[in-house]
């Protein structure tokens, strides 16, 4: 371990947050490796779920043709995202397919054949950010398909129009890339600085607020410069933060910490505070979508590792397999430790080469066994080094030792929701145990049971609602037939009364025919009409 | 529970791991052990090994009783930390069998029983050491001048004081410094006439007295100490709390009266405070596990080895006191729980203050 890191001699400013780690960074790996294109893979698989929220409904089907931006994916739902198609070609399949997630379960995907044209099919109106309102600027953002790029991949729309439900003072870009390896943000503010600080000032329009603060951590000297020297097409409050070189820097509550120096409540927005936060890359995102009507058909990634025989700085298009990515640059060393998706803190391996790269993806990594460190775990000797760098506050060894007993309501008690998974607990202890691996497993579980209760109760509730139909049914039932017979009865009574006039007035003819013939029943008769219908 | 294998990182790790933080702390140890060599000779030397060595046999037949793995455990060093402090808390002419059944009391007893490495709720070598100071209470008072060279017991003279029927050692046995004031300051005698001899603060804090195989130089102790926190294998938490909470009771006592009790130098400097402070009450296992926690159990263990000097009847309290405080852990660690962020010490979600 390094005693002193150089980076965090370096002049930066900001709020302290507490915690943290400090992983070797190991970004002069593809530090200096300029962005490139990477050429047009043979086979897109587009994921119709490349975001937090619903997953978008297909629009195309096999055999379609479609062009480069034709809208492929609908949003479904206030939380969701559109999905395009990356370039011109011909649909091949539309179904499920092995997701980019370390389940390897199948999710919907387009796959297209790339036609190698490059055709545009139609692009979103160009907007001119100057005159169009907030609402405009949303929803062009809404129709792009555009998500969070830093990995949460949380529908940028949904969060642009933040600026209607609180008053909000300050947006901040989050360019700290606090995970090792990934160079890609740092890359992209070196290299399109204009495009960035355009992105940047159109997000402040949308959300209204008279402060941009450009977080970028201070072992990125280069991209601080760049960003400083195109600071004022940001707007006209905006300036450049370097923040202390720091794991989880990157963390959306912990950045706003460390920038305004108010900590988010627990379960609330930063939005409560006046502040929303976007990513670099995003907001790149957000001025091709304004500027040029582009929707999100590409990104930039980072590929490195020493697993990688060259790794580099690349422009992908969303659904390029990672094979591809992969023989670009020049394949595997060997077999790798671990092939991963986004960095080594909180990135998601993957089980397959032939997953493709979504929206959120900021890194290919194939670490080796030097790298992952993984070691086997030994018992907890409790040092409280977790303790320490929690960033969170939590006690990550009790919280362990709680959900290992399967006490889940226990490590609620102490704060397990409130652990946000950045892994700085398990990086840091020395008995190498899997801390958050079993934070998350318990997580998910308690969602399980959330949903099941949930269902239960739904259940019992769809149940109950059954037997009060059926109850009222038997009711209505009952009362028709009491009411039937009731009728019958009244019939009958009607039918025998009519009978019983019938005879009565048969015997009154009687009578009267038989008046000479002198009978003195006849005044009796109509008096037992009344009683016969009394029965 | 059974947790599935791989599904989130992180997918690195520091470089630290538990083998490694064991044997960086004997580092920090050795100074002072290799003065207690220096000062005691050969005899010292035979000790500190039959402890380490005795200490591995307990910790492998308890680790095959327990059907743990031996070969990943037995050299984590955690058995050899454990012995390797309580060498150094032993009269450096005690006979082989001490040593034993030390390692015995410590790595059976304080340590597997309760389930082995991290299980403990008591510093397994301070158990040792309090069932000895109990149980062989004239072996373990047997306090050895620091040998000059001239009268250094050769090779086999120290293996025969080791090993053997031990010689006659009263030639070399003195008192030591804690020992003798207290045993002064009961006849009567004011600190003042006490003092005039070796165990001044000077001399305390080079370490040339009799003592304990490792405890006698304040000053290579505090190196080693402050070599672990360079490296940032403990934090100031607990080392300044314990000199802090003994300098401040001592010092309230010595301003109060300072011909009846010494001053919190002289404290500071003398038996197993320092070793203590820096080595073990800063025991992982045994230690609370935030810093406020820390501060907590410092303190109180600082005052607490000052009150059982001053008041009880044994001349030192150390292990006393942190056996004392280690059981308080669990307590402290309750009422010590860091603040979760975006919530009160409640818990609570924290109020947006508006400006």
């Amino acid at each position: 371990m390094k005693l002193f890191s150089l980076s965090s001699l370096k002049r930066s400013t900001g709020y302290s947050i507490r915690g943290g780690v400090h992983p070797e960074t190991r970004k002069h790996l593809a530090a200096g490796c300029a962005i490139e294109k990477l050429p047009m893979p043979k086979l897109l698989r587009v994921p119709l779920q490349q975001h937090i929220g619903a997953e978008a409904a297909p629009l195309v089907q096999r055999g379609d043709h479609v062009l480069k931006g034709q809208i492929i994916g609908k949003a479904r739902g206030a939380v969701s995202a559109n999905v395009h198609a990356p370039t011109s070609g011909e649909v091949i399949a539309v179904g499920p397919f092995t997701a980019p997630h370390p389940s390897g379960l199948p999710v919907a995907t387009v796959t297209i054949r790339p036609d190698g044209e490059e055709k545009w099919g139609k692009r979103l109106p160009r907007l001119r950010p100057e005159d169009a309102s907030a609402d405009e600027i949303a929803k062009q953002v809404l129709e792009a398909g555009i998500v969070g790029m830093g990995g949460a991949t949380f529908p940028s729309a949904v969060k642009l129009g933040l600026g209607k439900r609180y008053k909000l003072h300050t947006l901040i870009i989050n360019a700290a890339e606090c995970e090792p390896y990934l160079t890609c943000d740092d890359r992209l503010i070196q290299e399109r600085p204009e495009d960035v600080a355009d992105g940047i000032a159109i997000m402040a329009k949308a959300l209204g607020t008279a402060r941009v603060v450009i977080a970028i951590e201070s072992n990125k000297p280069h991209a601080i410069e760049a960003m400083k020297r195109y600071i004022r097409q940001a707007g006209p409050g905006a300036e450049v933060m370097a923040v202390p070189t720091l794991y989880p820097m990157g963390s959306e509550k912990h950045l706003v910490q460390t920038v305004i120096g108010k900590e988010t409540p627990a379960r609330a927005l930063t939005a409560e505070l006046g502040v929303v936060v976007h990513n670099a890359a995003t907001a790149q995102a957000v001025h091709k979508a304004v500027r040029y009507g582009e929707p999100l058909l590409s990104r930039i990634l980072t590929v490195s590792g020493h697993g990688v025989e060259r790794p580099a700085n690349l422009e992908v298009l969303i659904g390029t397999p990672v094979s591809d990515i992969l023989d670009h640059c020049g394949g595997l060393t060997g077999e790798p430790e671990r092939l991963l998706l986004g960095g080594p803190m909180m990135g998601m391996p993957i089980q397959s080469l032939r997953v493709p790269v979504i929206k959120g993806t900021n890194g290919v990594l194939a670490l080796t066994a030097r790298e992952t460190r993984r070691k086997e775990s030994m018992p907890c000797i409790r040092c409280g080094k977790c303790v320490a760098s929690c960033p969170c506050g939590l006690q990550p060894n009790e919280l362990n030792l709680r959900i290992q007993s399967d006490d889940l309501d226990g490590a609620v008690d102490i704060g397990l929701m409130d652990c946000v998974s950045c892994g700085s607990c398990s990086f840091t202890c020395p008995s190498n145990i899997q801390l958050v691996q079993g934070f998350n497993y318990a997580k998910g579980r308690l969602a399980a049971k959330q949903s099941q209760k949930h269902q239960q109760e739904e259940t019992k509730r769809l149940a109950e609602a059954r037997t009060a139909r059926e109850e009222a049914i038997a009711e209505a039932k009952r009362k028709a037939m009491a009411a039937h017979k009731a009728k019958q009865e009244a019939k009958k009574k009607a039918a025998a009364a009519k009978k019983a006039e019938a005879e009565a007035k048969a015997a009154a003819e009687a009578q009267a025919d038989g008046a000479e013939a002198a009978s003195q029943d006849a005044p009796q008769q109509p008096a037992a009409t009344p009683t016969e219908a009394a029965e | 529970m059974n947790i599935p294998a791989i599904i989130s990182g992180p997918h690195t790790h520091s470089r630290f791991s538990v083998t490694e933080t064991m044997f960086m702390v004997m580092i920090c140890l050795s100074p002072a052990t290799a003065m207690g060599f220096y000062l005691f000779g050969w005899p010292a030397l035979f000790l500190f090994a039959v402890t380490l060595a005795s200490a591995l046999v307990f910790e492998a037949l308890c680790l095959m009783l327990a059907r743990k793995p031996v070969h990943t455990y037995l050299f984590d060093g955690s058995a050899l930390l454990t012995a390797w402090i309580l060498a150094m808390t032993l009269p450096p002419w005690a006979p082989w069998w001490v040593a034993v059944v030390g390692a015995f009391l410590a790595i059976v007893v304080g340590k597997h029983v309760y389930g082995g490495l991290g299980q403990n709720m008591f510093n397994p070598a301070m158990v040792a050491r309090a069932a000895l100071l109990i149980a062989l209470p004239v072996e373990m008072t047997q306090w050895i001048m620091p040998v000059d060279l001239a009268i250094t017991p050769g090779f086999g003279e120290a293996l025969a004081i080791t090993f053997g029927t031990p010689p006659a050692v009263d030639a070399y046995s003195g008192a030591s410094a804690l020992g003798y004031v207290t045993a002064e300051l009961s006849a009567g005698r004011p600190l003042s006439e006490i003092m005039g001899n070796s165990f001044d603060v000077k001399t305390l804090f080079f370490g040339n007295v009799s003592g304990s195989l490792g405890e006698t130089s304040a000053l290579l102790i505090l190196a080693g100490g402050i070599l672990l926190m360079a490296m940032r294998l403990i934090t100031w938490h607990i080392p300044l709390s314990v000199l802090a909470g003994a300098a401040t009771l001592s010092g309230a006592l010595y301003l109060a009266n300072p011909e009846a009790y010494p001053s919190p130098f002289w404290h500071l400097t003398s038996g197993a405070m320092m070793l203590t402070a820096f080595f073990i009450a800063t025991d992982y296992v045994t230690s609370p596990a935030s810093n406020l926690g820390r501060v907590i159990y410092g303190a109180a263990i600082g005052a607490l080895i000052v009150i059982i000097r001053t008041f009880g009847s044994f001349p030192e309290g150390a292990a006393f006191a942190v056996l004392l405080l280690n059981g308080c852990v669990p307590l402290i660690d309750e009422y010590t729980r860091p603040r979760i962020f975006g919530r009160t010490r409640s818990g609570k979600p924290l109020e947006i203050a508006d400006e």
